[in-house]
């Protein structure tokens, strides 16, 4: 069994059956007294991060989560197919478990799934992905400088403000972290 | 040449010269000692021979042996040396880390803090740190229950230790000393170590507080040696019921108090916590040329 003394940033343990993620942690001894680790610890199910001080030594579970990358393949009703790179074996998410990463799939995107005691719970797409502007107002040429923005639809669905030289049919880098625009692609 | 190496030998200058101008006689002291400290929360690492039979530990903190150096006539003692503390590792710990420990006989806590006060700023000084300001005496003065009132909202019990240090980890030593430090004095009597008793039956020790990060811990000696082995027994008991090695208890430093030593004020500070803080690094490692995940 683990303790605090595995505690590091990205250690995964279980409390109340629920997987954390260590997000920040450390050694704390007052004076000549108990030594504890304070952590901040984040909820791999909800996202949701909270401080909580453990004993040191105190024991842990560690939560048997396990990270894959897998292959974007095909819509099926209101879920995702997905396939290991590797194994090639297939897993669906629905689109609520996706939420916004929904809006980062094309065929064959690369992700990350993180899986709990063999259960997918998360997804992180690539930092950044391609995407092809479907629909926004016509382009001003010449305007590449300016800091007025307009909204556009791509491909997959995914609102971003871009500027104002952008055109339907452009391929743009949005970055996933923050779900925003980040330059025109050539070609 | 890294940067550190400079800044921690022009420190070690500065602290020598700081207490040779207040008549202080360097010492030094073993470091394989035949008990490292009896504090529960203590954990020592143990020396064997070639043969595999234990030599001892060593040192959490010289203060055992210069305590008896007290016995003998030293009347202003200091020490720049290794101690060691096993299960201790994080941004403010490390396993072995430079102590600086220090004697004055014939003086009370309060001589002691003016000291520790003043060597700050003098290191401040020596470092050019933007705190020179901050470090200016006097420092302000609080007991413990005032801090658990001030910042955790209520007095703790300190009956219920797990607890006492929990608030205490969590909610009051993390605001402590946030613009200027804080000496926090009148410790329960149960953690007096080897401290005597003040009056109100709290413990003479205190412990400065920069920015969150216990500075030191300093005590008005206990002299009383009948007292000392009481209180060793009381711990060693502790650390049986715990499951913890039981530490023999340093019979020569009983001998010393018994012998006689005068009333005296001893402070052991965390060198590279001071250099840390006013050097506004990160962590100790950030001022250690050698931390032990780098080894």
């Amino acid at each position: 069994m683990a303790d605090t003394s595995d505690i590091k940033k990205g250690f995964k343990m279980l409390m109340d059956g629920v997987p954390f993620a260590v997000v920040d942690h450390q050694f704390v001894k007052p004076g000549k007294g108990q030594a504890f680790v304070r952590t901040r610890i984040k909820n791999m199910m909800t996202g949701a991060v909270i401080d909580r001080t453990f004993k040191s030594g105190e024991k842990l579970e560690e939560a048997d989560t396990e990270e894959r990358t897998m292959q974007y393949l095909y819509p099926e009703g209101e879920s995702r197919v997905f396939m290991d790179t590797k194994s090639y074996e297939q897993l669906s998410l629905s689109n609520e478990q996706l939420g916004e990463n929904a809006l980062y799939l094309l065929d064959g995107t690369e992700v990350d799934i993180m899986l709990f005691e063999g259960r997918p719970i998360g997804v992180t797409p690539p930092t950044f992905v391609e995407l092809v502007v479907t629909e926004t107002e016509p382009g001003f040429k010449g305007d590449t400088s300016s800091n007025t923005t307009k909204p556009a639809t791509l491909e997959t669905g995914l609102q971003v403000n871009v500027p104002l030289f952008v055109n339907a049919g452009d391929k743009l880098k949005v970055d996933t972290r923050t779900g925003s625009y980040v330059e025109r692609v050539k070609g | 040449m890294p940067e550190v190496l400079r800044l921690r030998a022009r420190v070690m200058e500065a602290i020598r010269l700081f207490f040779k101008e207040r008549d202080f006689i360097e010492v030094e002291t073993p470091a394989i000692v035949p008990s490292p400290g009896l504090d529960v929360h203590l954990s020592a690492f143990e020396v064997r021979g070639p043969n595999g039979d234990r030599v001892g530990w060593l040192a959490t903190s010289p203060e055992y042996q210069m305590k008896r150096l007290l016995s003998d006539g030293a009347e202003r003692i200091f020490q720049l040396c290794r101690s060691f503390r096993a299960d201790e590792h994080g941004r403010h710990h490390e396993r072995e880390f430079t102590m600086l420990e220090w004697y004055r006989a014939h003086a009370t806590s309060e001589d002691v803090i003016r000291d520790t006060e003043e060597l700050a700023a003098r290191v401040g000084e020596t470092l050019g740190s933007p705190d020179i300001d901050a470090l200016c005496s006097p420092w302000e003065q609080i007991t413990v229950d005032e801090a658990f009132e001030r910042h955790a909202g209520e007095l703790i019990d300190a009956t219920h230790e797990e607890h006492f240090f929990r608030i205490w980890a969590e909610r009051v030593q993390p605001r402590l000393g946030a613009e200027r430090p804080v000496v926090v004095t009148n410790w329960p009597a149960s953690m007096a170590s080897l401290a005597r008793l003040n009056d109100d039956g709290t413990a003479d020790r205190f412990e400065a507080f920069f920015r969150g990060i216990e500075l030191c811990n300093g005590f008005g000696e206990l002299t009383d040696a009948r007292e000392q082995r009481v209180r060793f027994q009381r711990d060693q008991a502790e650390r049986r019921n715990a499951g913890l090695p039981v530490y023999p208890i340093d019979e020569r430093f009983l001998e010393a108090l018994e012998r006689g030593i005068p009333e005296s004020g001893g402070n052991a500070l965390g060198v590279d916590r001071l250099l840390m803080l006013l050097t506004r690094g990160e962590s100790i490692q950030s001022v250690m040329p050698f931390p032990a995940e780098g080894l």
